[in-house]
């Protein structure tokens, strides 16, 4: 089970979406598509196509940058930030 | 009593404002669509539901709606893509227009996409493609600034079939099938610049269509005003008594078809209004004159721009006319351009207004 933290952004557009989400999942990718089967729209909010993590989002799983294929360990903990993106 | 409503789209969100058929006092609310920035937010009347076309630097492009004249919201950019392996992308939905129980949506790279159920999904409708001018507009370092993609519709009421799209710095289009095919309907426009096909390349800011007579067209263009008597198969320039041959917003009247409003701004790097002194400008008799309309407008330091959906005129046998600035003020006449008075000051950057009467 991996430990998702998610940006303030996403929040007001899906209802009940925590800060702080537990998936279970083997990629970051299919942590992506786990919260798209809760929060229909999700997807299209970090991915763009491709896909590919979209130009300001980061991730990172265990303070590494990750990719959309990084494996997610048991207790991984992935951080998805809204990068600075200035105006 | 009908109320009167504006949506008013913003750099920071989108706004409502609201009034009733006097027009004279305005409640606001938002900022709704979570702050994003909105290109463009207009009200459907078919369904009773604004639309708000957002891009956000983070989460991309996505179109907002509310059935309740902005007291709950829900976005959806599902099949808004031309998809994974395509290779164009979308960077923003530029423009929205509803008719015939259809929503189009105008986006960068040049591209119409559909919904026709209230804007839960969406599937691409035309790319314009093999038409003159679109082997160059997919690559973003051929495309204006703005990047706008298709930048404005004009519908017709009397069939959702027919319809006009532009094309930014190409310019417009048109389609008697739903799409299928175009015809570009710029003859008679000027340019001030070479071109490579004959029919396109001109710079088209602003078309409107007259509510009154739909043979009559307006256009602000990078280079003039310009009427059509034919429904768009030509121009001829009416810039003529005109401060300045350059805007972006533009008006026609909903009930004469000679009369139409237009603010010209300064070309080059400023656009804004000339001299610092706000102004609209009206021509009731087809652009063989021009009448500038400032009372209640500010004439010192005004130094207002407005873009190409920034203006907008209501049905009302007085037609209201409205527009917002890159300031961030909207004012408002509810004389049919006579009298302006300010009735938000404080908005972010405006991109779009639009206004409906709501019964």
């Amino acid at each position: 089970m991996a430990d998702v933290h998610l940006p303030m952004t996403l929040q007001p557009l899906f209802a009940g979406l925590p800060r702080r989400v537990d998936v279970d999942a083997p990629t970051v990718i299919a942590a992506i598509d786990r919260l798209e089967e809760q929060w229909p729209g999700i997807r299209d909010r970090l991915l763009d196509a491709g896909p590919e993590i979209r130009r300001h989002i980061h991730v990172y799983v265990d303070k590494e940058r990750a990719a959309l294929d990084t494996p997610l360990a048991p207790g991984a903990r992935v951080d998805v930030i809204a990068a600075i993106s200035g105006g | 009593m009908s109320r009167t409503i504006l949506m008013v789209g913003t750099r920071k969100g989108c706004f409502v404002l609201e009034s009733d058929e006097g027009r004279a006092n305005w409640q606001m609310r938002g900022p709704y669509c979570d702050g994003w920035p909105v290109y463009h937010a207009i009200y459907d009347a078919d369904s009773g539901t604004i639309f708000a076309a957002a891009a956000s630097e983070w989460h991309g492009s996505a179109i907002f709606r509310s059935p309740d004249l902005g007291e709950t919201w829900e976005h959806s950019s599902e099949g808004l893509t031309y998809g994974d392996d395509a290779p164009k992308k979308i960077s923003k939905v530029s423009t929205l227009a509803a008719s015939h129980g259809r929503l189009l949506a105008g986006v960068e790279a040049p591209g119409i996409f559909e919904s026709r159920d209230g804007g839960q999904t969406w599937s691409l409708l035309s790319t314009l493609s093999g038409q003159p001018g679109s082997e160059v507009w997919d690559d973003p370092q051929n495309q204006p600034p703005g990047h706008l993609g298709i930048s404005n519709f004009v519908l017709d009421p009397d069939n959702g079939d027919h319809f006009f799209a532009v094309v930014q710095g190409i310019g417009a289009y048109e389609t008697t099938d739903g799409a299928e095919t175009w015809t570009p309907r710029n003859r008679g426009l000027r340019a001030d610049w070479p071109r490579e096909h004959e029919e396109v390349g001109f710079c088209v800011h602003k078309l409107v269509r007259s509510r009154a007579d739909g043979t009559r067209m307006y256009q602000q263009n990078h280079v003039g005003m310009h009427r059509s008597d034919d429904g768009g198969q030509s121009w001829s320039e009416i810039t003529e008594g005109l401060p300045s041959e350059f805007g972006f917003a533009a008006a026609a009247h909903p009930h004469d078809r000679d009369t139409f409003a237009v603010i010209p701004l300064d070309p080059g790097h400023g656009r804004v209004m000339p001299d610092g002194k706000a102004a609209v400008w009206f021509t009731r008799d087809a652009g063989s004159s021009w009448q500038r309309s400032a009372s209640g407008l500010p004439q010192d330091g005004a130094h207002l721009g407005v873009l190409r959906q920034g203006m907008s005129v209501d049905t009302y046998d007085t037609p209201g006319f409205y527009f917002g600035t890159s300031t961030g003020q909207v004012f408002a006449s509810n004389d049919d351009g006579a009298n302006w008075s300010e009735i938000a000051s404080y908005l972010p950057a405006i991109s779009s207004v639009d206004v409906a009467i709501v019964e």
